[in-house]
């Protein structure tokens, strides 16, 4: 369903993507993970259109994501930011319903932003809340509400647990495979967190030095060897 | 290095500036739809409604002082009579659209630049892109035309309230008589006065949100990026705004 191929983006001189290639099926989830600073978050930027690539090329449903077909795929997508990234000047409602109240009247697109913010716990007291208001965790699934809110065929996490206590994390995690399960939404999850990767993803790919270093299922990635540093483990003899 | 390239590289610099500013503007008035309806509501609240008081009381000031300098000062040569007129005058043509747009660029530029700039480090413009919208339409436009649209308005207000304030010091504390003052305000008063302190108002309006909104958009990261932002959002549309009214005052009365 998207797939990148020779992906390549510097800042200043100095590279950051140095030809990365990557496929993700239609209702899978994968997993990027990497060390802080390797350009996850860039490669997450240029597929959305948000960074220009140097070079390479971004394929949605086997057409390139260009001026013509962005409009299509966006209309489509959601994203989890690793801030939740909620409008400070709108009520809680009013972010998720956000892109619904565009095409429908304010109670029916309230109507369906309560039953969003249900799906991922939050009661219809959170409704008229202004982001501010909210905890770090109520904003992520606040945040949550919103991506999921117009049922979009592509999700993109970015980071969704930094910065919750394990215990939220756990909720967000299980949420999100919940929902990708459930909506047979086509996920990218960009994290570092290797509990996230094991409730979130069929697949991980572990981005480094500017490539893909490593490819492969969830279960295969404790005993793969490129992976041993990052997970902490002693690579296998 | 040379100073000849140094001249060249400001010089290119500078038009580079220029032109991006003015590609913005042009893109932030005229890439109307969809037309945020609700956003340009909000604005017209946020940059003309809530700036009334901040702007009638500068005005207000602004009057009864005018009144007390031309009263103290036509006394030297026996012209104190003319103060309805010169307040009136005054007030319409300058000091009303100057003092209304310096107060509003203090009070808007920074609120928009602040607001947006904080949108920028915190990713909520980059949400908006993923929410399908246009960050230019849904941030930009609603405030260019709010401000193009209300500073006229409060610019009008303020004339007359900076006008009542040099009645009021006049005839409170200077002896005129109150039908007097105000009869000699409007026998001196032409409709090209007011009509040009509006046209005024309206490039001041432009000069302040395309100032906060530029430099929000292009604000750099964390509290010290939105800082410098906001103050940069500051200075420049007070520079512009008295750069502008020398230019327009030129073409308008020369």
């Amino acid at each position: 369903m998207i797939q990148v191929s020779g992906l390549r983006k510097s800042f200043g001189g100095k590279p950051v993507l140095s030809g990365v290639d990557l496929a993700v099926g239609q209702g899978e989830s994968l997993c990027v993970i990497g060390q802080s600073g390797t350009g996850k978050s860039v490669l997450l930027k240029c597929i959305l259109g948000l960074t220009q690539p140097d070079a390479g090329q971004i394929l949605w449903q086997g057409r390139p994501l260009d001026r013509r077909t962005r409009p299509a795929f966006m209309a489509r997508f959601g994203m989890l930011f690793q801030g939740a990234a909620l409008f400070d000047s709108l009520t809680v409602w009013q972010n998720v319903a956000f892109r619904l109240r565009q095409r429908m009247p304010d109670a029916q697109a309230r109507a369906v932003a309560i039953e969003k913010l249900a799906r991922v716990g939050l009661g219809p007291e959170t409704a008229d809340l202004m982001p501010a208001e909210l905890s770090g965790g109520m904003a992520k699934r606040a945040g949550l509400a919103r991506a999921i809110a117009d049922d979009p065929a592509v999700i993109f996490f970015d980071e969704p647990t930094t910065g919750l206590d394990p215990i939220r994390a756990r909720r967000i995690n299980d949420l999100i495979r919940g929902i990708v399960t459930e909506t047979g939404a086509t996920a990218i999850t960009i994290t570092h967190d290797m509990d996230s990767v094991r409730a979130i993803g069929d697949r991980v790919a572990l981005l480094q030095d500017g490539r893909i270093a490593w490819e492969g299922q969830v279960p295969a990635m404790d005993h793969a060897a490129p992976l041993a540093g990052f997970l902490g483990n002693t690579p296998p003899l | 290095m040379n100073p000849v390239r140094l001249i060249g590289r400001a010089a290119l610099s500078l038009t580079r500036g220029i032109g991006a500013v003015t590609l913005f503007t042009l893109r932030g008035l005229f890439r109307l739809r969809p037309f945020h309806g609700r956003a340009f509501g909000a604005q017209l609240v946020q940059i003309g409604w809530l700036s009334l008081p901040v702007v009638g009381l500068t005005a207000l000031f602004t009057g009864a002082a005018l009144a007390l300098q031309i009263h103290s000062g036509g006394a030297r040569f026996q012209a104190s009579d003319v103060v309805p007129a010169i307040v009136a005058i005054g007030m319409v043509r300058e000091l009303g659209p100057v003092l209304g747009g310096l107060m509003v660029a203090a009070r808007v530029a920074s609120s928009i630049a602040a607001e947006i700039g904080t949108m920028k480090v915190t990713e909520q413009i980059d949400a908006l892109v993923t929410l399908s919208t246009d960050p230019m339409r849904w941030l930009v436009t609603p405030r260019l035309w709010a401000a193009v649209l209300t500073v006229p308005v409060l610019v009008g207000v303020g004339d007359i309230i900076g006008i009542m304030g040099g009645w009021l010091v006049g005839t409170q504390s200077l002896g005129f008589n109150s039908t007097a003052y105000l009869a000699n305000t409007s026998a001196y008063l032409e409709r090209w006065d007011v009509v040009s302190g509006l046209l005024k108002g309206a490039v001041f309006g432009l000069i302040v949100a395309v100032c906060g909104c530029w430099f929000g958009i292009h604000s750099g990261r964390g509290a010290a990026g939105v800082g410098r932002a906001t103050k940069s959002a500051v200075v420049a549309a007070a520079v512009g705004i008295l750069a502008a009214n020398f230019v327009l005052t030129g073409l308008f009365f020369e």
